[in-house]
């Protein structure tokens, strides 16, 4: 037994000082300092589904605890989803981001193969006009769009809540990039082997845009459906109402039921929050690809 | 020599047919209302009235002698000056100290890059509970601690720290990721150079290689946040329409009231401009730090 314990206490303390060797106090309180940074960032979420479970007086407890003494879960949520529309306010924000990336996708495909790919007079002065539209937000022209909604009696419509998102010059310029990585020898193949160039879009390029295709939509659901500053806008009607939206209805001063108030602040960013959980990968690969190549 | 020709024209005939429908929308969307705009900050057009007349450079005279539009510049300035020295230095140190890390690695980054999907308005509400003058979790950690209680949004003094509070909790993963790209784009072998060269110490390391390989995202960084900020709007309509006291009325909610309260189109129009004067500022900016970074 000695015999067999007798090399450890010579090689224990051995790893236990190499380890505490990397284990300086600058690090110990650099990684103290980055947990209670991430605790700051999810703390709000957890309040958040903490106090959508919680009856009203409970919400402000001068003692805050995470699971509620008396749940309330279930009337809030029922409030929420069956009493109040949210349901609809969550169905318009679906139909709208879901119209928008649709023409987007499909305006934007084509164009930047064309781009990519074609050679066409005034391809030089498209690609400029998309590049300069590029820093062009939708603060600037929303005067003039939204007068024209106006006198053309459409204010309120899905129409108008989706159409000055209806071409994405990002898009556009995101594909383009993406497009000339594509080899042209391929393509010539393609076309020596007696594929048209439509058949060479759909049959070549069109799976080669999937990844892009993507990493943009995530991209494009996410700033559509949290968007605030159009449809405050031109939505007047409940029918019409988003779900970002409906968070106005609480400005200035919250729903006498406190913990209804955070059930809808949940159920409106949930959706996000799945975008999160289950596309972040393709989300990031969106921002550095703007990033990078922007 | 005929077969090529006619493979060109081909070519340009699908092409147009493939641009056709992104270019009319680039016309209406775009270039339209740009021109419109522009034209529109010239009259004296409101929605109320129906009425316009061309009034030259009235609006651009009214704007710079307007006390709300010198007041919301002036607190656009002083949350921009918030806002992003933190939106920067934050997340670019979190990039480093969890770029380098084996563990808990991806832990990290999942967890700072929460809020970024998540929808603002509804995480404001939050937020604004939070920040609850009386009853709010904040000032109970600060009474805690012996300070405040602060009036995180009722206060002139207070409410731009506030709301630059709030947009850095919503920024920083989204920064960090992009920091986390560049940096791992850059490549082992400067480091080991610089090392023969004798960096040894952390902070040499990052002066000689570091940053100056990261220098094109650093400036993509510093004017997406730059306009970003300048953009700010959703929080203010939600939690303090411009108030207390026009203290939190920034310059692309004003530009919001005129228009779309007050309906002076001919004056949001001229604001308009002017925010996209700034914009372009903010472009060739970058255009021109990218070109010097580049080199």
């Amino acid at each position: 037994m000695s015999d067999l314990s007798a090399p450890r206490p010579v090689s224990v303390p051995g790893r236990i000082s190499a380890l505490l060797s990397r284990v300086t106090p600058g690090r110990i309180l650099v990684t103290l300092v980055l947990l209670l940074g991430a605790w700051l960032m999810v703390f709000p979420f957890l309040w958040m589904l903490s106090s959508s479970l919680k009856p009203t007086s409970e919400v402000f407890d001068a003692d805050f605890s995470l699971w509620p003494q008396t749940f309330a879960g279930g009337q809030n949520y029922y409030d929420v989803l069956v009493a109040q529309p949210y349901l609809r306010y969550l169905g318009n924000s679906l139909i709208v981001c879901i119209g928008i990336l649709v023409v987007q996708l499909v305006t934007a495909v084509p164009a930047a193969y064309a781009l990519a790919k074609l050679k066409f007079t005034g391809s030089t002065i498209l690609l400029g006009t998309v590049i300069a539209c590029l820093t062009v937000p939708i603060n600037v022209t929303s005067i003039p769009i939204y007068l024209g909604l106006v006198k053309t009696g459409l204010l309120d419509t899905y129409f108008s809540m989706m159409f000055p998102f209806f071409v994405s010059v990002f898009a556009i310029f995101l594909f383009r990039q993406f497009f000339r990585s594509y080899p042209d020898s391929i393509i010539q193949a393609a076309r020596v082997d007696g594929f048209s160039e439509i058949e060479i879009v759909l049959r070549l390029i069109l799976p080669a845009a999937v990844p892009a295709a993507a990493a943009f939509s995530v991209f494009s659901f996410v700033a559509h459906w949290n968007d605030l500053y159009w449809p405050l806008i031109v939505v007047q009607s409940q029918e019409k109402m988003t779900a970002t939206l409906s968070m106005m209805q609480y400005r200035s001063t919250f729903d006498i039921n406190y913990g209804r108030t955070f059930a809808a602040a949940t159920v409106v960013t949930v959706p996000m929050l799945l975008v999160f959980v289950f596309a972040r990968r393709a989300f990031v690969r969106g921002i550095t690809m703007s990033g990078v190549k922007g | 020599m005929r077969a090529e020709n006619l493979l060109r024209r081909r070519q340009a005939r699908l092409a147009y047919a493939m641009v056709a429908p992104a270019s009319l929308l680039i016309a209406l969307i775009y270039v339209v209302p740009m021109i419109a705009v522009v034209l529109a900050s010239l009259t004296d057009y409101t929605l109320i009235s129906d009425y316009w007349e061309w009034v030259g450079l009235d609006n651009y005279k009214r704007m710079f002698g307007d006390a709300q539009f010198g007041n919301a510049l002036r607190n656009t300035a002083i949350y921009a000056a918030i806002f992003l020295p933190c939106a920067f230095v934050i997340p670019l140190l979190l990039a480093i100290s969890i770029q380098k890390r084996k563990q808990f690695r991806s832990f990290f980054e999942i967890l700072y890059f929460m809020p970024v999907t998540s929808t603002l308005t509804a995480m404001a509400l939050v937020w604004s509970a939070l920040m609850d003058s009386r009853q709010g979790i904040l000032n109970e950690w600060l009474g805690s601690l012996g300070l405040g209680p602060v009036n995180f949004l009722g206060s002139p003094e207070v409410v731009l720290v506030s709301l630059a509070g709030i947009s850095l909790w919503a920024i920083i993963g989204f920064n960090m990721v992009l920091f986390i790209a560049g940096l791992t784009a850059i490549p082992r072998s400067l480091y080991d150079a610089a090392k023969i060269d004798g960096a040894d110490h952390p902070v040499d390391e990052f002066l000689r290689v570091t940053w100056p390989a990261l220098a094109p995202t650093s400036v993509f960084v510093a004017v997406t946040s730059s306009i970003t900020a300048f953009k700010l709007f959703d929080t203010v309509a939600l939690l303090t329409q411009g108030q207390p006291d026009h203290a939190s009325e920034v310059f692309l909610y004003l530009t919001f009231l005129e228009g779309f309260e007050y309906f002076n189109m001919g004056y949001a129009a001229a604001l308009s401009v002017f925010f996209l004067g700034v914009i372009f500022v903010f472009a060739l900016i970058q255009t021109l730090l990218a070109d010097r970074t580049a080199r």
